[in-house]
């Protein structure tokens, strides 16, 4: 699928369905090898698969972020605002089709929420009860971690609403924790 | 024109990817110290050209020429850093450096999944693919060098 060349701009159509479905299977897999939700919750965020034992996890959002600034033109972002104004236009539309919005921001400008109207995640998603503390979406917070570490961000994002726990829209609340300043390597004479 | 050598840096400093062309005389040390020198000298010139821009920078440092030769610098807000050599005549490469990371590095090394990102890159299609990228560029070898 990936073996064409000069295909930077052409996104890629994909059954919607598909991917959510194939989302639900990963998530009920998890369900079933893991005792308790948490290790779930835990699991979605790292997405260290065990399928490619030798590359030591597979993380997505630290290889998305490659793959977002090669097809889109955006450059460094200059503030927080600029960051969240990219992510929630950008970046989920090109990814999931959907455009968030933007609110909540702390006074300090650290902190915002992405309020996400619709969730193609959860399409066909009802949780049954067992699984209360399950955040089956939890797996946008480990990409969003991932793919801004990569630009030097250090962030926190968690769920503070869901849909499926019977909350009215989903919102991800993003707070800046530092950037991640680069350094030489040391040891080298 | 022509094209000497070219240079794959991850953000920490590790050389991911190396292959030359028309390089006729060698720094005469080891490759490993010579990434090292090389991975030293554009941190400190990043480092150094921000510090001195009397306004705040876009780009940042993007190339330096000697009488020999221009070094040409890329840069992802990830810090992957792409250098590539080439003599005088070679006019700005910025277009081709983010050429060389969208359709080449991102589609065969950053999606495939074999790939550890972070380490020295053994990817045959890569590199394959990336010679003959080299080669057809108009400026690879209009006249010998």
């Amino acid at each position: 699928m990936s073996r064409q060349s000069n295909r930077t701009t052409d996104s890629k159509k994909m059954n919607s369905e598909l991917f959510t479905l194939t989302y639900g299977a990963l998530v009920t897999q998890l369900c079933k090898d893991y005792e308790n939700d948490e290790e779930v919750n835990k699991q979605l965020d790292k997405i260290l698969f065990s399928l490619f034992p030798s590359s030591r996890g597979y993380n997505i959002g630290v290889r998305l972020i490659e793959d977002f600034l090669a097809r889109s033109s955006v450059g460094r972002c200059h503030d927080f605002r600029e960051t969240a104004d990219v992510i929630a236009k950008v970046a989920f539309k090109m990814y999931l089709g959907i455009t968030p919005s933007v609110t909540n921001w702390s006074p300090a400008g650290d902190e915002f929420s992405l309020i996400l109207e619709s969730n193609p995640l959860v399409d066909f998603v009802e949780l049954p009860d067992n699984h209360s503390t399950l955040v089956y979406s939890n797996l946008l917070c480990g990409v969003l971690r991932g793919a801004l570490e990569m630009v030097q961000m250090a962030v926190d994002v968690r769920f503070a609403q869901d849909t499926l726990r019977g909350d009215n829209v989903t919102e991800i609340r993003m707070k800046f924790i530092k950037r991640i300043e680069e350094n030489l390597p040391v040891g080298d004479e | 024109m022509t094209i000497h050598n070219l240079y794959i840096f991850d953000r920490n400093g590790t050389c991911l990817h190396y292959s030359e062309w028309n390089r006729k005389k060698q720094a005469g040390i080891s490759k490993e110290e010579e990434y090292k020198l090389m991975y030293g000298m554009l941190f400190s010139i990043r480092s150094f050209v921000s510090k001195m821009s009397p306004l705040d920078m876009k780009d940042g440092f993007v190339a330096f020429q000697t009488s020999r030769y221009k070094l040409h610098y890329y840069e992802t807000p990830t810090g992957i850093k792409i250098v590539m050599n080439t003599d005088l005549g070679v006019p700005n490469c910025r277009d081709i450096l983010h050429q060389i990371y969208s359709t080449l590095y991102v589609e065969y090394i950053v999606k495939n999944p074999l790939c550890v990102l972070g380490e020295t890159l053994q990817s045959e299609l890569f590199n394959s693919r990336l010679d003959s990228f080299i080669r057809a560029l108009p400026f690879f070898n209009v006249r010998a060098a």
